[in-house]
């Protein structure tokens, strides 16, 4: 075959270049920007490893595959020997998993089994979407994450002295029927889930406060109202598995036992499993910028839990660590609020829904409390950590409506830009309204007429909480203005007591936006009918005026 | 690739050869466990005529601690079971002065010695929210049975390192059922709905041990003279050890002295650490020859 002009073969060259570069771009370049990040990690671990006597059994023997990779990518977490001592593990709760006693979380396998290897891939591909684990089926390749399989397993010596692990025999799921759900209801208390997770499944039961896992560290039952964070998966098959195979390393224990000695059929088991999945959204909550605050006709609901907030669209707002300015908060209990909006162009009511285990201040997690504070990174040690605190929540909003895309310092505002604060406490619960020109510098402003009103109910693990104010108040240029139709920015944050958290010990978001409906204008009735009337007059008259045309030129068909 | 200094060569042919030699009779199997340091010879069984017997008491020195209450308000069940209410069992000094729950055992001295473990299991029973007994031996090999006395939810969440551990549920009244295959002193076991219950389970492959009970007395009868390591192991206060000497049918008493001031300090161990060096095969087992592959 000829390969043409000498322009063409360039050509060739070239696109079967990119061809290869084709076939692997995205991986490797990923690969050397996060390598960039982790750069002086690698080298002080480099360092580190170079004196260690490790160094001198490996120069004798081929390095295992995945030491490399585990190396790079995992040994900042679970340390160089898997121990679950990496340096990032002390700004984590749970810890990272100890490899060394062979406990995983997530297996198919009886408890106190080892995982099946296809266990642990699974694991390593997903990620535990509750903790600081990733997945990395999208940044390691097949063989990479094969290696690494074999690799941890080379920690603990039970992987060579047991035999291979069997699954549990596991049958076919009944289909989902509502009296399913309601016997999945039963078995539920029955076996008493509730006592950690709570009769609602918020995490908030009795024996919630001193659950510790294995590795002597605080630990929380799952929030079964949010099955996208399931360790394990949210499935209603990956629940299953989990009450069959029990959690090794955490406080939840196998359910199998049951099964064997006959106080429950699998059906009923499954039934649980069910149950659970139906405490969660079917889908999880997809996060959307702006928070849209529908006109009512009626009355402006004042309470929590009054019936018209049901109508109300709900948008999820995810919340994390503040890890900017010290102290820093690395594992805030509130991950997520609920938020809803109503006005009826005279007052905005702004409705907050998060789970938190505890109305605090609560003795029954002072315990917990101190705990936390000791084990985080960076340790505390400023008094206060053992005071009573209470539960909080604040709306951030800046001074005026913004004209551009400029808008305050997210995190509480600064000198230059101060930011306007509505904020509640669980204790006492009177709403306060604030300036602050940053995290530790907040002051209160004057209570005023038209001042900011709230009303909190806390019910079994979660706390509902209504802010309502007037849309325009008299002192027009200490507070915000709200006007309808345009976008107003806000931001949330949340304290849980109980968890030691105080001023920047909190959960917060960036800027959203809150944006207030306008009434429906007359003309959007008017128009379209203006409009069809318009189309169709135009329609006929052409129409018309073609078939005129049309028979004119047309010579006269013979009879 | 960089070759590894020197030659390794695998030690099994090179024995392999030997034992063939020597031997002339056997099949690959006893080759294989000729390779091995320790051979297992048939252990001789314990003649009781010239059985002795150690016997002794654990004396606590010092003040006794205030024992800790538990509350079980968030238990009715088991709250109503302790009508004078519940105390914790992590220190129990008796009457007289001795210690509760220590732990007696021998530790070495037993040699080679196989002892077939009894067929009936030992009971660990949860009764108002306590493990009963709270410190127990049990054979490895031989069944422990798990017992909710309660009829509300248990977890039984043992954590041994070197044997594998369970977590188990028990929301009834029932009975659950393993073993363990490894010796250890001691597992811990505990609940995780109720966070006071504790138990220690000592895994032994002979016969020789003994919890202190109301009397703070052990006895270990039936042992063959010879040298021996006795141990007593508390939770809170450590370990101690005593060596001694048995001759043919002698009587021997001890005593073990734990203060209160020794918790401050004490190591109280829970199984042997495990050695997380495994990589590339490597054993704890010494090997014949490594001698002469060494260069």
């Amino acid at each position: 075959m000829r390969l043409g002009t000498a322009r063409t073969r360039t050509r060739t060259r070239s696109r079967s270049r990119a061809a290869v570069h084709g076939s692997r771009p995205r991986l490797d370049a990923h690969r050397r920007g996060s390598a960039a990040a982790k750069g002086a990690l690698v080298l002080a671990l480099g360092a580190a490893l170079a004196l260690g006597p490790v160094t001198a059994k490996a120069e004798a023997q081929q390095p295992h595959p995945g030491k490399v990779v585990y190396d790079r990518w995992c040994a900042q977490c679970h340390g160089e020997e898997g121990r679950g001592d990496g340096v990032a593990a002390g700004y984590m709760l749970p810890r990272p998993r100890d490899f060394t006693r062979a406990l995983y979380q997530i297996r198919t396998t009886p408890s106190g089994a080892l995982p099946t290897d296809a266990d642990i891939r699974r694991v390593i591909d997903e990620g535990m979407p509750g903790t600081a684990m990733p997945g990395w089926k999208d940044r390691l390749s097949e063989a990479e994450r094969a290696a690494l399989v074999d690799y941890l397993k080379t920690f603990s010596r039970f992987f060579a002295q047991e035999t291979a692990p069997e699954p549990v025999a596991v049958g076919r799921a009944p289909r989902v029927t509502a009296e399913g759900l309601a016997e999945g209801r039963e078995f539920y208390d029955k076996i008493e889930c509730w006592k950690c997770h709570g009769r609602a499944g918020r995490a908030d039961g009795p024996s919630a406060p001193t659950l510790v896992g294995d590795d002597g560290y605080p630990i929380r039952p799952a929030d079964l109202t949010k099955n996208w964070r399931f360790n394990g998966g949210g499935s209603v098959e990956a629940i299953y598995m989990r009450l069959r195979t029990g959690i090794d390393g955490t406080p939840m224990p196998s359910f199998s036992d049951l099964l064997e000695s006959g106080f429950m059929t699998e059906e009923q088991l499954w039934r649980v499993a069910q149950y659970v999945r139906s405490l969660s959204p079917e889908r999880p909550p997809v996060v959307r910028e702006v928070v849209r605050a529908a006109l009512v006709d009626g009355a402006l609901p004042a309470t929590p839990d009054d019936s018209a907030w049901a109508a109300a669209e709900a948008y999820y707002i995810p919340l994390v660590g503040q890890i900017i300015t010290k102290p820093r908060w690395f594992a805030p209990t509130v991950d997520g609020v609920w938020v809803q909006a109503l006005h009826d162009g005279t007052e905005l009511a702004i409705r907050l829904t998060w789970n938190d285990p505890s109305n605090s201040p609560d003795p029954a997690w002072s315990e917990w409390q101190a705990r936390v504070l000791e084990v985080m990174e960076p340790r505390d040690e400023a008094p206060g950590g053992g005071a009573e605190l209470p539960d909080a929540f604040a709306l951030q909003f800046p001074f005026a409506i913004p004209t551009g895309m400029e808008r305050p310092y997210f995190l509480m505002g600064n000198a230059r830009e101060p930011v306007y604060l509505w904020r509640w406490q669980s204790r006492p619960s009177v709403p306060t309204e604030a300036r602050a020109r940053g995290l530790g510098r907040i002051e209160p402003l004057a209570v005023d007429e038209a001042p900011v009103r709230a009303e909190a109910v806390f019910d079994e693990g979660q706390w509902r909480l209504v802010f309502r104010r007037a849309l325009v108040t008299p002192d027009s240029t200490e507070r915000l203005q709200f006007r309808t139709g345009e976008a107003i920015p806000v931001a949330f944050f949340a304290w849980d007591g109980s968890n030691g958290e105080e001023g920047g010990r909190a959960a917060i978001s960036t800027w959203y936006y809150v944006y207030l409906d306008r009434p429906t204008p007359r003309t959007v009735y008017a128009t379209p009918a203006v409009a069809m009337l318009l189309t169709a007059g135009l329609g006929f008259g052409v129409v018309a005026r073609a078939q005129r045309r049309e028979s004119r030129a047309r010579p006269q068909d013979p009879e | 690739m960089a070759r590894p200094r020197g030659f390794r060569m695998h030690p099994s042919p090179i024995v392999m050869a030997l034992v063939l030699a020597g031997c002339g009779a056997g099949g690959p199997a006893e080759d294989r466990r000729s390779e091995a340091i320790e051979v297992r010879d048939e252990a001789p069984a314990v003649d009781p005529a010239t059985a002795a017997i150690v016997t002794g008491r654990v004396v606590f020195v010092g003040e006794a601690p205030a024992a800790t209450p538990i509350d079980m308000s968030e238990e009715p069940t088991c709250a109503a079971k302790h009508a004078s209410g519940a105390t914790a069992e992590t220190v129990v000094v008796n009457p007289n002065g001795t210690l509760r729950n220590v732990f007696v055992y021998v530790k070495e001295g037993l040699g080679n010695r196989t002892f077939p473990a009894p067929s009936e299991p030992v009971i660990l029973d949860q009764d108002g929210c306590v493990y009963h007994p709270h410190v127990v031996g049990v054979r490895v090999g031989q069944r422990l049975t798990i017992r909710n006395s309660d009829g509300i939810l248990h977890n039984i969440n043992a954590s041994p390192s070197q044997n594998r551990g369970f977590n188990i549920s028990q929301p009834t009244n029932m009975e659950s059922t393993r073993t363990f295959t490894v010796p250890e002193v001691m597992i811990p076991i505990a609940c995780d709905v109720h966070g006071w219950m504790q138990a220690y389970v000592g895994v032994l492959e002979h016969p020789y041990f003994s919890v202190t009970g109301e009397e703070g007395t052990f006895s270990l009868a039936q042992l063959p003279p010879g040298d021996y390591v006795i141990e007593a192991w508390h939770e809170r206060y450590g370990t101690q050890t005593i060596n001694i000497s048995l001759g043919a049918q002698e009587t021997r008493s001890i005593e073990f002295r734990f203060d209160a001031t020794t918790a401050a300090s004490a190591v109280v161990p829970l199984g042997a650490p495990v050695d997380p060096h495994d990589h590339h095969g490597e054993t704890t087992r010494a090997r014949i020859g490594a001698a002469a592959d060494a260069r």
